[in-house]
């Protein structure tokens, strides 16, 4: 049914239609307004789920390896600092194998202090094991909640997963989505069969430790496992799109990207606005197209390396950076056509909020012709 | 011991787990020089030393990690820390 609904309304209702049976949150903007949802659906009776208040997302997260050890099906939400604080637990939840599901609104990092987007947050969680996906609008992030929890709780996969969207302007924005019915995710997604769960009747202990004889052992277990969803993704995705008409079994998604030039590679909301962008290239004549990473962990390589295999240039768009190096998406992108000879420039923009317009869409695309690149965009230079 | 996901472990996975492999340094004890204090078993992080039916001291080679504490804190200089071959 479709439903003018705020972004972070619509994903709350999509997080109950999930059944999750324990929540622990700490609110903390952006992400307020799906925790605070959720608490009231949970006092309301309209979710069966423990609801654990908690003094900060330390515990919060820590509240749901717990649960999930224990076999429910778990679900918090987070952002920038709050995402900052639960860093140690993020890695555990991974290293222990459990399929928690964590949304991410997303937002800068401090200091300075902004409460604005961009992707700073996320992007620095990418080496922790758990699986990213990126959410272009709010239909994406709704229905990614689904996928997420049916790709994660795989028992090929068992890893945490973060569905990221952008912080204000996808989670405060009012816009249409279709929401699935309790029947359809009943359908879509089969109850949480844990593959092992603490017990007083049969004890056992997650994330021991390793010594140095079998450590790195584990870290390739969780590096397989990580690759191992991506031909889980696929298949969940597809059978999304069979059952709901939504085919999300693509980790990247072309758009116009068959016959064009120049490519632009983008994460999250910044992809709506470069598809109206290229929209007027192409009407001014220009073969310009888009590349959408929906999925950043696991990273698609192989995908992106055939997608952009025809283009003559690509401009990566990084809402975050990887201080003293490069944007990560970037940085991952030019790995993925090593040796291909196609030129990869990165851009560096819209942190803390800075809006990117599709005027700047277009005016990374001149530099790019130009061979400018692997720069911040934007800079305002009269403050520097 | 074959990896378990998420390294997760039954109780008693300490006593499957022979820490004697750590060893570098092995206590060496001198039956000459031992009082019988029980200094090093009170003492030994690892519990691993026992008395034996003599009433003397000895380590359990299987668990004892050779930190050595036991060697120096024993008030007779009794116990020797050698380098293992392995």
């Amino acid at each position: 049914m479709l439903k003018i609904t705020e972004g972070s309304y619509a994903v709350a209702e999509a997080v109950r239609l999930c059944r999750p049976q324990v929540i622990s949150a700490y609110p903390i903007t952006p992400q307020t307004h799906i925790v605070e949802a959720l608490a009231d659906m949970v006092a309301n009776c309209q979710i069966d789920a423990e609801y654990i208040t908690v003094e900060n997302e330390l515990s919060a997260l820590s509240a749901c390896v717990g649960a999930s050890a224990a076999g429910s099906r778990t679900y918090s939400a987070t952002t920038s600092q709050g995402l900052a604080l639960m860093f140690e637990v993020c890695f555990n939840a991974a290293g222990m194998r459990l399929p928690i599901v964590m949304t991410i609104a997303n937002r800068a990092m401090g200091a300075p202090l902004s409460i604005w987007n961009d992707q700073q947050d996320s992007i620095s969680l990418r080496d922790s094991g758990w699986l990213q996906f990126y959410a272009e609008d709010n239909q994406e992030a709704t229905d990614l909640h689904v996928i997420a929890y049916r790709v994660a709780e795989d028992h090929s996969v068992l890893l945490p997963a973060l569905v990221c969207f952008d912080g204000f302007i996808l989670s405060h924005t009012y816009e249409p989505v279709d929401m699935l019915s309790q029947e359809d995710v009943d359908n879509y997604l089969p109850k949480f069969s844990p593959y092992e769960r603490l017990d007083a009747a049969d004890p056992i202990s997650f994330g021991m430790y390793a010594t140095p004889d079998y450590y790195l052992e584990f870290r390739y277990e969780i590096d397989n496992a990580v690759k191992r969803a991506k031909d889980v993704i696929t298949k969940a995705g597809k059978e999304f799109g069979t059952m709901f008409g939504r085919d999300y079994s693509a980790l990247v998604e072309g758009y116009r990207l068959d016959d064009a030039e120049t490519a632009i590679v983008a994460m999250g909301s910044i992809c709506g606005t470069a598809k109206d962008a290229i929209d007027e290239m192409r009407d001014g004549g220009k073969k310009a197209g888009l590349l959408k990473i929906r999925v950043f962990r696991p990273f698609p390589s192989e995908e992106i390396a055939q997608a952009l295999g025809k283009v003559k240039r690509v401009a990566v768009l990084d809402k975050n950076i990887s201080l003293g190096a490069k944007g990560a998406l970037a940085l991952e992108v030019k790995d993925a056509l090593y040796g291909s000879g196609i030129p990869v420039k990165d851009y560096i923009l819209g942190l803390g909020g800075r809006d990117v317009r599709k005027k700047d869409i277009k005016e990374i695309v001149a530099l790019l012709e130009k061979g400018v690149g692997d720069q911040f965009y934007g800079l305002r230079k009269e403050v520097l | 011991m074959p990896l378990a996901i998420g390294c997760r472990a039954r109780p008693g996975k300490s006593r499957n787990n022979r820490t004697g492999s750590w060893r570098v340094f092995k206590p060496v004890f001198d039956r000459e020089k031992c009082t019988k204090c029980g200094l090093c078993m009170t003492l030994c992080p690892e519990g691993c030393i026992h008395e034996t039916d003599e009433e003397f001291v000895a380590p359990d080679y299987t668990y004892c990690k050779g930190c050595g504490i036991c060697a120096e804190e024993c008030p007779g200089e009794g116990i020797e820390m050698r380098q293992e071959e392995k």
